[in-house]
Parts: C-alpha cells; structure tokens; sequence
C-alpha cells in the first residue's frame, strides 16, 4: 500500500517549481486556470492510486476554509 | 405540456370487474398498480410463475410520447423471459457506436462493442410505448394475470399481512384487498404520495429539452453526444435514433428555461434547425421538458406495499438507467413473491429485495448523478475541469476514459446479498458471484444451439461441469451437465466461468449467481439453495 510522499522527491526543486511557474507566462487568467486543471487530471492519472489522490486532496485542502453553498434543494 | 396533439397509439378498454359487485372486498395475492413497463413485467413475471395478480392502470392508452428509448442487454434478458425480447429487437435499433464532440471536434469514439456469445445485443433503442404495446399483447395471454384499464386508486390503507385499496372506476368506485401491493405508478406516483412517504435526493437546476422528431436524415445509427456544440453554444445536445426514422434530441437549456415557452413548436423548431440544418425536414413527434432529479424512497417497501421502478427511485435520463434498473426490479421481485405466496418460504425473504435493489439504486442514482454533474457543471472551476478533461480526451485516452456523457445501464452486483454463499476459492472469467448470469452459447446433447440463458428455468438451477461422474439430483432444483445433457463446444461458459470439471454454479430463479463450488456435492447446493430462499 502505497501513500503520499510528502518528503523532497525532486532532484532539482527549484527548476521544477520554476517550470511550472513558466508554463503559466502569456496565459489568460481563464487559460492558466485551464491549464492548471489538465496538469492535476494527467498527474492524478500518472500516480494512479486513489489513496494517494485522496491524501494529496487532503493535504492540499488543509487551511482552506469552505463558504457556505446555497442548498441545492 | 406540449402545445400539439400526443398521439395515443393503442387503445384498451374498461370492464367491469365482478370484484365490483361484491359485497366484501375480494381478497387478491398480488395487486400491481400502473401498467407501464415495469408493473406489465411484474404483472407477466407472476402469472407465468402461476401467480394470480391483478394490474390496475389509471389509463387505457398507451402512446403518450416516446420517453424511455435505450433498452439494454440485461433488460432484454430479462424480457425474453418474459416473452417479449424477439419483438422489441426485431422493430429496435441496434447499436453500438457513440460519438462525443467538443464543439465543432470529435473528442473521441466509443464502440460498445458487444462481446461475440451473448443472445442478446448491447442496447437497442426503442420507443417505451411499443415496449408496453407488447408487453400488453404477452400479459393478455397469461390467464392469470387480469388488467383492468381505467382504474384508479384513491385509497391504500395497510391491513393485517396485506394491504385494502379503493378504486374508482367508471362505474364508480370499490374496495380491494391484496396479499401484496406492488406500485409501479412512476416517478409521481400516487400511492407513495396517498401514504405520504418520502421521495428525497438531488434535483438538478438545468433543465433539458427532450424531443422526437420524425425525418429522413443520413445520420447512423450511432449515439451523438455534443459538449458545447457551435448550434447550441454552451450547452451539451445529445441525438439517437429510434425506429420507424425517429430521432431522440436532448438539448440543455438552462436553468431558467419556461417550460410551456420551450415546449412550444414555435420555439422547438428553430433550435432543431439550428441543430440539423434548414434543409433538413421533420416532424415533431413528441417534445418534453425535464428537470433532472436523482431521488429515492429510504425503503422499498412498507408493511406489504412494495415500491418498484420509477416509483421507487427515479435517475437522470443520461445512462439509461431508469427503465432497465426497472425491469431488474421486476425480476428481482417476481419470483420472491412466488415462492412467498406459494408457502415455500416466510415474508421476510422480501426483506432481501430490499436490500438488493436499494443498493442497486445508490447504484444507479451514483452513475446518474456523476454523468448529470460532468454535463452540467455546478461552478466555474467543475467547467473548467470538465473542458480539460474534453480538451486531453482528444489527445490521452487516459481523459477519454473520464468523459462521462452517461454510463450506460449495466446491472447491478449485489455485493454481500444475504442470500449468496461467498466464493471459497478464486474464480477468474467474467462471471461474479452476485451478478446476473454472463450468457454463453451452448448445445444440447443432439447437438441443437441453445444459450446458457435459455437453459435457465424459472426455479432455481445449477449448471455443472462432468468430471466422470453423473452428479446425484438434487430436489427441487434444475439441474444441467456440460458434458452430459449440454455441450460447451466454444469453450465460452468455461472462459467465463472458469468452470473446470466438477465445477458447479447455482443460479437463483432471476439468473444471478448464488454460489458456487470446485466439486459437485448435493448437499451444499441443496443448502445454498435454502440460504438464497431465507429470509433476511
């Protein structure tokens, strides 16, 4: 059973974090938002492994406060 | 709803009944209200299986627009038994193919791909009211079903083991008892409401416009599925054709969309025109508008009231899972009451349809909803999502398999039914413990075609494999040799069963499989048999 590697597993975190930072340049609002949705749907497909999924939800999640939804009837 | 003439395609005609004039209410076994598809089917199950029952319906056509169109395999298995399979696929379409565009592009291409070996196809489209017209035709035959056509219950009051309803006629009304009440009466249904239980759930804000429309048009048999098409900019479009060159449009409209508005011709055929172009010629035949609701009861049954179909939960149209989750609910039931009224077994095996075919509703209402909210998208961020998954599907058949435009109906497993006996070893194939028997051709010792499914009789049956052995009867219970009375020249029942010889597979009286075993020993089935008949 695999789980979510929360440790540094990049070898080089500086480029990667700027790779995904330059992949966003000359983009929209709408098309960086776009954007941001593939890579989560190829990566989520990549891991492969729904626990993990749910961990990484999770553990992006963390601190960010829900409002309140209207009912949906 | 419409502003134009629904045609009622068949007529039937009241009669008065002599339980009128009694001066008692006349006590029945079984009671089915509504003779739409699911109370004909329970109706027809039950007087095959030597049952009486009644079937009332508050109407005496049939005819009134097309709405169920998609009829799937284990539906068809399920209405072969009950006679009517040939006809609904001889006059159906038969298909396989479903294409999804985004906008102006072809995202990508689904073939269903029917696996060789079965006796039924994939799906077929058909118009509900030829389902119905010939399920009235079959349950006409039986003589121990009787409908009485405009027959109306106003009251259900629970008695002791059965339930006392009234019923208003032409002729004014009267008073019935039943052993067992099955309402079939819909997504409104009347009795539910008369005993004021709950019909709860997810109702969707956008509304659909669902029309038929007759015209001789080029395009194939094929499901057409439009995210956001260039005539309908925003939306989703759906088009499948029916028999007798009718077509089946779904267009999203919105949340704000005026149902007497949009129903109106005026308004309908600009948008269809807009969809199939000016030069293209139709009729409309039928025009609804829906507002998507996923809902069920907490329970299927109350005292001796017994919920099914559409009364008993109701899905989004996207997967067609309403009607065939219908018919499996018919099935379900019709042989648990039998072997109740026929005193083989106690009232609590209904317990077990319960159980069965709630969960097969969460099931359903699961699928329904994922599809309704992946069309339909509740907030800006769940569009985006959505439009990217389209946009990698054209590109990553990872996204491909994430396009939810509907799941299409495929039968329930019961998991951990009470009434199975679990798997004391592995088993590989395609059949599960708990779902409804795979079919596969066979032939008989003559050596005459035959299909696993026809070799299944209306009790309960085992099919095992000869490893040498004639295997000892076992009373009661059907019993078939692969290798004796029957042959597996393919090899396909042994694929997907992985039978080998001694192998045993015991499937109840509805074909699902109960259990099974590496070696044939007649007591253990014996056992699991009277397991799968206890009560809960």
């Amino acid at each position: 059973m695999t789980s979510l590697n929360i440790n540094p597993n990049l070898a080089d975190p500086d480029r990667c974090y700027t790779a995904i930072i330059d992949a966003h340049r000359g983009l929209k609002d709408d098309d960086s938002s776009e954007l941001n949705a593939r890579l989560v749907l190829i990566l989520a497909n990549h891991v492969g492994d729904r626990e993990v999924l749910d961990e990484a939800i999770a553990l992006a999640r963390t601190g960010l406060a829900p409002i309140t939804l209207p009912s949906e009837g | 709803m419409a502003a134009f003439e629904n045609k009622s395609l068949y007529q039937y005609e009241y009669q008065r009944s002599p339980d009128q004039d009694a001066k008692v209410p006349v006590r029945h076994p079984v009671v089915v209200i509504g003779a739409g598809p699911i109370g004909l089917a329970v109706a027809i199950d039950l007087a095959q299986r030597d049952v009486p029952v009644v079937l009332l319906d508050d109407n005496s056509r049939i005819g009134e627009g097309s709405r169920a169109i998609c009829f799937s395999k284990r539906a068809l298995e399920v209405c072969d038994k009950l006679g009517v399979a040939e006809r609904m696929v001889e006059k159906g379409v038969t298909w396989q193919v479903g294409k999804v565009f985004l906008e102006d592009d072809e995202v990508y291409t689904f073939d269903l791909l029917p696996e060789p070996g079965h006796k039924q196809p994939a799906f077929i489209n058909l118009q509900q009211y030829y389902v119905e017209a010939y399920l009235v035709d079959r349950v006409l035959e039986l003589p121990r079903a009787e409908v009485r056509w405009l027959n109306k219950v106003s009251t259900v009051e629970h008695l002791e083991d059965g339930a006392r309803i009234t019923v208003d006629t032409p002729d004014g009304p009267y008073q019935m008892d039943t052993d067992w009440l099955i309402a079939c009466d819909g997504a409104n249904s009347d009795i539910r409401a008369m005993m004021g239980l709950d019909f709860s759930g997810k109702v969707f804000q956008d509304r659909f416009l669902i029309a038929d429309v007759k015209m001789n048009a080029g395009f194939p048999s094929e499901r057409w599925f439009w995210f956001e098409p260039p005539f309908h900019k925003g939306w989703s479009a759906l088009l499948h054709k029916q028999p007798d060159d009718i077509w089946r449009i779904d267009l999203q409209l919105g949340p704000d969309a005026d149902a007497d508005e949009e129903t109106k011709p005026e308004n309908v055929i600009p948008r269809l025109k807009k969809m199939l172009g000016d030069d293209v010629e139709f009729d409309l035949e039928w025009v609804s508008l829906y507002t998507f609701q996923c809902k069920r009861m907490d329970e299927f049954m109350q005292g001796r009231v017994v919920f099914a179909g559409d009364a008993a939960h109701q899905v989004s149209p996207f997967g067609a899972r309403g009607a065939n989750s219908g018919f499996e609910d018919a099935q379900n039931l019709a042989w648990k009451l039998e072997a109740i009224i026929k005193g083989r077994t106690g009232a609590d095996l209904m317990q077990s349809y319960r159980f069965e075919r709630e969960l097969a509703a969460d099931d359903n209402i699961g699928h329904s909803t994922r599809a309704t909210d992946f069309i339909s998208p509740k907030s800006t961020i769940a569009r985006t999502f959505r439009n990217a998954t389209l946009n990698l599907a054209q590109r990553a058949p990872f996204a491909q398999s994430m396009v939810n435009s509907g799941r299409l109906s495929t039968p329930s497993i019961y998991l951990n039914s009470p009434l199975h006996i679990p798997d004391n070893t592995v088993y590989e194939g395609t059949a599960q413990l708990g779902a409804a028997a795979v079919d596969a051709p066979l032939q008989t010792s003559e050596g005459t075609a035959t299909w696993l499914l026809d070799e299944l009789g209306p009790g309960f049956t085992a099919i095992a494999v000869a490893n040498g052995d004639v295997p000892d009867e076992v009373h009661g219970i059907d019993l078939h040799v692969i290798g004796h009375d029957l042959l597996d020249s393919e090899g396909l029942f042994a694929q997907r069963y992985d039978a080998r010889p001694g192998s045993v597979y015991l499937f109840r009286p509805d074909q699902y499989l109960c259990a099974r075993f590496r070696s044939f020993d007649a007591g253990a089935i014996k056992i699991a048999c009277e397991h799968a008949m206890k009560s809960a």
